[in-house]
């Protein structure tokens, strides 16, 4: 990777952040706390939303964005040829598996 | 001999007997597997051990009751939102970079990229933090005994200081992180099993999340006939202002904490950093979108069977925690006090931990279920436990001996020093748990104002800012916990007892404390000496996963 595609790398990773924790805000304190008193009057399943939203409807978006940055990141790895998939079984990249043997 | 307490001990002895057997599987013989178990822990199996690390007998026990008794449902949002967006902010902005950046403990961290006084000042957050939680988790195991198995405090502290002690100085970071897998799964079994039984028994629908709405009008209705605000009504406990501060602070709290955060440095890789982090989520999301639905389940059927009732025609479940004192009268007096007269909810005051350890019996399940659920509770509070001793023993052992006192110790004493730190970190923690100081409680709740006030920015500047500067970190992180402190200690009840500025709750301060860290950080980081080029690189280099040289020489501690 060079110098280019390491920015390009990290600023496409920067924007995700960005989006994903807007939602996060957006979906918590927005729809959770600020909007409450509105979204209450739409009711689902017996819920009024806005309680849904800070009882269930967050906790379950927080997994989503998760899922979706672990998807993203995975991509853009592959993307950038910086994928540790071989990793994941044997002990090619990152952290050693035995640091102790690198003298910590 | 009960039913209740022959199955209690029949869980507990089966349930025991498995962690004992595991640790000894998993012990270990070098540092690395005593502190980040070899740093090669598959990432579903992570997962389960940060989210059993994390859930503690107050997620277990309490939560569904603070949600549903003291914060009366929407206001209890706050804990439920607070303890698991946080682990967002630690998948997106810190999880992998930290990995990438290896080493054993979050002072590791702020050690090496600011400086030895910054390591310090974390290393003593670092234990503060983890022996308040502690003692909180020592004092719920002697909970589960007594009320269950009829012991004293004392004996069953004891026996759940010798359980960790076994598995911890054992096998470290390998034997608490496998022993947690089991540990997860004990206490989810236990938690769902009565959560899936009362919902589907009360509304036909057997997911807890969705029959959880159908009761929601009726409990709505119940609570109004009793002149309380509604189940599911906006801000009649806690302001909006106050709810985005709470919330925030618990959110930015979890993503500061070192043993949530150590977790991440077992991880196999960045990939799996990452993965380890969805899997946590998704493994306490399972428990936290279910005790929304236990809180309103199990106040429904409190309300039902104590509508104008008696001393003499209350359920079984009301005489088995008012013998304990976890059920008083409105006034806090025996409910003996309440003689021959109709009473109703609202004229007697119970205990937040009821709701789950009784949850079982109010819904009418047999005996096992209940053994079940104390098993359960006992699995929640012995995970904690563990994963925080651990971080007492690697910031003494690691961050204060190794790296301190004396850098050329080999191996065996490295590990040495690490095995008598937690022992004597168990001894300390038992104590407190047998006597635990009257403040604990308020305390573990301002645990993580203060980690948010304190850890977050300088972690979050430290990784994605490559000027931010040691001594900007010092003082940022300085000024932040001192002023969290000092409000908090002006405000709660035992000491000053304000109201504070705006009526802002100690518990929400944190959030405050955060924005002035990061602004002292900053401001700071403008006119002090910059970080050295090759440390400015290396922050660069954690920014992409796979091995990188600079990366790698300082891992080996050649940088």
């Amino acid at each position: 990777m060079d110098d280019q595609q390491r920015q390009e790398y990290w600023r496409k990773n920067l924007r995700l952040l960005a989006v994903l924790l807007s939602i996060w805000a957006l979906v918590s304190f927005g729809a959770g706390i600020i909007l409450v008193e509105p979204l209450n009057k739409i009711e689902i399943g017996g819920f009024p939303l806005g309680f849904w939203f800070s009882q269930q409807g967050s906790i379950i978006t927080f997994v989503a964005l998760i899922a979706y940055y672990v998807w993203r990141m995975d991509k853009l790895d592959d993307e950038y040829g910086v994928d540790e998939l071989d990793s994941a079984s044997g002990n090619t990249t990152g952290h050693p598996s035995s640091p102790a043997g690198g003298g910590h | 001999m009960s039913d209740i307490q022959l199955w209690t001990l029949i869980f507990a002895i089966i349930t025991f007997s498995v962690y004992i057997y595991i640790a000894y599987a998993s012990r270990v013989s070098d540092t690395a597997g005593f502190y980040i178990a070899g740093g090669g822990i598959p990432a579903p199996a992570n997962g389960a051990a940060i989210a059993a690390d994390w859930m503690s007998a107050a997620s277990f026990i309490s939560l569904a009751g603070i949600v549903g008794l003291s914060y009366n449902g929407y206001a209890g949002g706050v804990f439920l939102m607070g303890w698991t967006g946080g682990y967002v902010l630690l998948a997106l902005l810190l999880a992998p970079y930290l990995r990438k950046f290896g080493k054993y403990t979050l002072p590791d961290f702020v050690g090496d990229r600011y400086s030895e006084t910054a390591r310090l000042v974390a290393v003593l957050a670092a234990i503060v933090v983890s022996f308040v939680y502690v003692a909180g988790q020592m004092a719920g195991v002697g909970l589960v005994f007594t009320r269950f198995l009829n012991v004293n405090t004392t004996t069953g502290v004891i026996i759940g200081m010798t359980i960790v002690f076994f598995y911890a100085v054992l096998g470290g970071m390998k034997g608490i992180t496998w022993t947690q897998v089991a540990q997860y799964s004990v206490l989810i079994i236990a938690y769902l099993i009565p959560a899936v039984a009362v919902s589907a028994k009360v509304t036909g629908i057997p997911l807890p999340q969705i029959g959880f709405g159908r009761i929601l009008e009726e409990l709505n209705g119940l609570q109004a006939d009793f002149g309380l605000a509604e189940y599911s009504g906006a801000f009649t406990q806690i302001s909006m202002p106050n709810m985005i501060l709470i919330t925030a602070a618990l959110m930015f709290g979890t993503a500061g904490l070192p043993h949530v955060i150590v977790r991440f440095y077992t991880a196999k890789s960045v990939r799996a950093a990452r993965y380890s982090a969805l899997w946590a989520i998704f493994f306490i999301a399972i428990l936290y979108t279910t005790a929304p639905s236990v809180a309103a389940f199990t106040k429904l059927q409190i309300i039902k069977d104590l509508t104008a009732t008696s001393l003499a025609d209350v359920p079984g479940w009301f005489n088995t925690w008012s013998d304990v004192g976890l059920i008083t009268t409105a006034g806090g007096g025996p409910v003996s006090d309440l003689g021959t007269s109709t009473f109703s909810y609202s004229d007697v005051a119970i205990n937040n931990d009821i709701i789950v350890l009784a949850s079982p019996e109010i819904g009418g399940l047999p005996a096992p279920i209940v053994g079940l659920v104390a098993a359960g509770a006992l699995a929640a509070a012995l995970s904690t436990a563990s994963g925080l001793l651990l971080v007492i023993s690697s910031s003494v052992a690691n961050d204060v001996y190794y790296k301190r006192i004396n850098p050329a110790a080999t191996e065996a004493k490295q590990l040495l020093v690490g095995r008598c730190a937690m022992a004597a970190a168990i001894v300390v923690a038992g104590y407190l748990g047998i006597n635990p100081p009257g403040f604990v409680a308020q305390v573990v709740a301002l645990a993580f104002g203060l980690a948010a006030a304190s850890f977050f920015p300088i972690l979050v500047l430290g990784i994605f800012w490559k000027k931010a500067t040691a001594a900007g970190a010092a003082a940022g992180m300085i000024t932040g916990l001192t002023v969290t402190m000092a409000y908090m200690i002006w405000t709660i009840d035992i000491y000053g007892n304000s109201a504070g500025i705006w009526n802002i709750p100690e518990t929400g301060f944190g959030t405050i404390g955060m924005l002035i860290n990061f602004a002292v950080t900053i401001a700071v980081s403008q006119f002090t000496k910059k970080p050295s080029p090759q440390m400015q690189e290396l922050v660069e280099e954690i920014r992409y996963p796979g091995r990188t040289k600079l990366v790698a020489a300082h891992q080996d501690g050649e940088v």
